[in-house]
């Protein structure tokens, strides 16, 4: 650690971790439900639980995606961050809000929205949170000595996904048109600027740890996220398909969310080859399967997986079933869940002075975590073809399908289980490592 | 081989290019006479049943034009599909599920009872039958065999 508030990111992963438990603990309460389980169906319906475990997700995610930022600015612009007790008062706010939210959605109190639950009231809450953090980020890159590649186009991400927050904000009378701009949101994070984020991540992840010059690295960060926006800003057509848009969407959607995966191989390509380039010699090898890994999951998750279902001949059949649940889960953890971990364990034994690089315990974490998750694919897979032929095919009832397809759920709680354990074991690493200190400034990272 | 130069000028021309692009497809596809969203009959009702349905966050179990949580039926052509299974009462057999004061367990899967008054039920009917007349380019065929069926009947 270069810089005494770069310490401000311990309590934005700590939050993180407590987050993601959170989110789990309320996926098995779905996955229980869907083998006929559901007895806290009083207290926590499906409704609830859903929205609850897709909206800690984007939470977790957020903070991490924070302290990440709060990680690396300052050792990118090679300042402090220009006011600490400001990013504190934004992570107890952020944490505020979150933990609001979520208690109302047991009380009915959301806005329905797939991903964008939040009541409006708290929309607002979090707009001038993001603002917040954005000011503190922003000032501090450009007081700062220098803009790197890599800090420009980490921020850029975070204040592109704060500006497409607000079409989700806009009231539609018509079912259609709020879907059609809701998707601005959801698609053009997940498939578009959160991608930025996550390459600005990998980017000052792959300097750290491989050794290979800052100006080749940085490089070919340019045309990954040119590959992303060139094909995820028209592959959100993928979602106009069939929900009462014009046509021009099928072909239109089809052609660009086919080129998707491209810039996610290009990632996975990039991190594994500027892991052969480099000299090897970091000694962090927990960050180093973490970085590695996201590259390359996100590759299958996000871009094979994606792919599997985008064609619109296909989405014809595959929209609005458990396909897209399959996709989701794995997209989401290699992308951005695994490059959130990758940052945690670089920066925790640089924060803590600590040096737990290379585990048994750390690397159980990573497998079991990664195993866990591509078994709770392969479960939602099994159970979404299942659904589509039955369904969609022969026709049989949406109900009787449920019942015959509920076996698969038995493995995916089976698998989730083996998940929860690897990030179990992450979090006692997590744990291990202690508080940050200022002893740790100008170890040897 | 590509300066880094190069390399951004690509990052920020392909992605003013494809986003100049989608506002462009944006306005196409709601401009008067490419609209297919059935906007035309919006009336009151169906725009009080869209916040009954978002206010109980229903899209959190079943899906809507294909969107939703995918635990509870595809509500798109659903009053079709009862009027079918029910000899032409879906929209009484809906109306009485929204109002039950007890949870409907189809199958036993539980659903939460919302109690709705009848002109609640009714704005939420409003809302299914305006959903299932938009031109959604073939999916609904997909969703509703029964629909279909019916139609070439």
């Amino acid at each position: 650690m270069k810089y005494k508030s770069q310490k401000v990111a311990y309590w934005f992963f700590a939050l993180s971790m407590l987050l993601l438990v959170l989110q789990i603990t309320y996926g098995f309460v779905m996955g229980f439900a869907r083998i006929g389980f559901d007895n806290l169906h009083e207290f926590i319906p499906f409704n609830t639980a859903r929205a609850v475990h897709t909206n800690l997700l984007v939470v977790w995610l957020l903070s991490g995606f924070m302290g990440a930022a709060y990680y690396i600015i300052p050792e990118e612009a090679q300042r402090e961050l220009v006011n600490v007790k400001l990013a504190y008062v934004q992570l107890i706010s952020l944490a505020l809000v979150g933990v609001t939210a979520i208690v109302g959605f047991h009380f009915n109190i959301w806005e329905g929205r797939k991903f964008l639950e939040i009541p409006r009231p708290l929309d607002y809450l979090v707009v001038v949170n993001v603002l917040l953090f954005l000011g503190l980020i922003l000032t501090t890159l450009f007081k700062g000595k220098r803009q790197t590649t890599t800090a420009l186009v980490l921020s850029m991400g975070l204040l592109f996904a704060a500006l497409l927050y607000l079409p989700g904000m806009l009231p539609f009378d018509s079912q259609v048109t709020d879907s059609f701009f809701r998707w601005w949101v959801v698609h053009l994070w997940v498939e578009g600027v959160w991608e930025l984020i996550m390459g600005g991540i990998l980017s000052f992840l792959l300097i750290k740890l491989t050794g290979v010059d800052r100006e080749v690295i940085e490089k070919w960060l340019y045309v990954i996220v040119g590959l992303t926006f060139l094909s995820g800003v028209l592959g959100t057509g993928h979602h106009y398909y069939y929900i009462g848009v014009n046509k021009i969407w099928l072909i239109v959607g089809g052609i660009f969310s086919a080129l998707e995966p491209l810039a996610f191989l290009a990632m996975a390509l990039f991190a594994v080859n500027m892991y052969r380039k480099g000299e090897k010699k970091h000694p962090n090898k927990l960050a180093l399967y973490w970085t590695l890994g996201a590259a390359i999951v996100s590759f299958v998750g996000a871009g094979l997986l994606g792919f599997a279902h985008t064609l619109p001949q296909t989405n014809i059949y595959t929209h609005g079933t458990l396909v897209t649940a399959m996709h989701g889960h794995l997209a989401f953890w290699g992308a951005y869940g695994m490059i959130v971990l990758a940052i945690i364990s670089y920066s925790l034994p640089n924060m803590t002075g600590r040096k737990l690089y290379d585990s048994s315990r750390g690397r159980m974490a990573f497998w079991l975590a990664n195993v866990g998750m591509v078994g709770m694919t392969v479960a939602f897979g099994v159970a979404g073809v299942a659904q589509v032929y039955l369904e969609r095919k022969f026709k049989m009832d949406f109900m009787l399908v449920q019942k015959e397809i509920a076996v698969h759920f038995v493995v995916l709680v089976l698998c989730a289980t083996i998940f929860a354990t690897g990030i179990a074991l992450y979090i006692i690493d997590f744990y291990k490592h202690g508080k940050p200190s200022d002893e740790a400034l100008e170890i040897n990272e | 081989m590509l300066s880094k130069k190069q390399a951004r000028a690509f990052f920020l021309g392909g992605t003013l290019v494809t986003f100049l692009i989608f506002i462009g497809l944006t306005i196409f596809s709601f401009s008067k006479e490419n609209d297919q969203t059935n906007s035309e009959n919006l009336s009151a009702e169906v725009v009080r049943g869209k916040e009954i349905w978002e206010s109980n966050n229903c899209m959190g179990c079943h899906t809507i034009l294909g969107e939703g949580a995918y635990y509870a039926p595809e509500l798109t052509k659903v009053i079709d599909r009862l009027n079918i299974r029910y000899d032409g009462n879906g929209e009484e057999v809906i109306k009485s599920i929204l109002m039950s004061p007890s949870p409907w367990q189809p199958n036993g899967r539980k659903m939460v009872a919302y109690g709705m008054t009848e002109q609640e039920a009714s704005d939420v009917v409003a809302f299914f039958n305006w959903i299932g007349k938009i031109d959604l380019n073939g999916f609904d065929r997909v969703i509703s065999p029964l629909a279909k069926e019916k139609i070439n009947n």
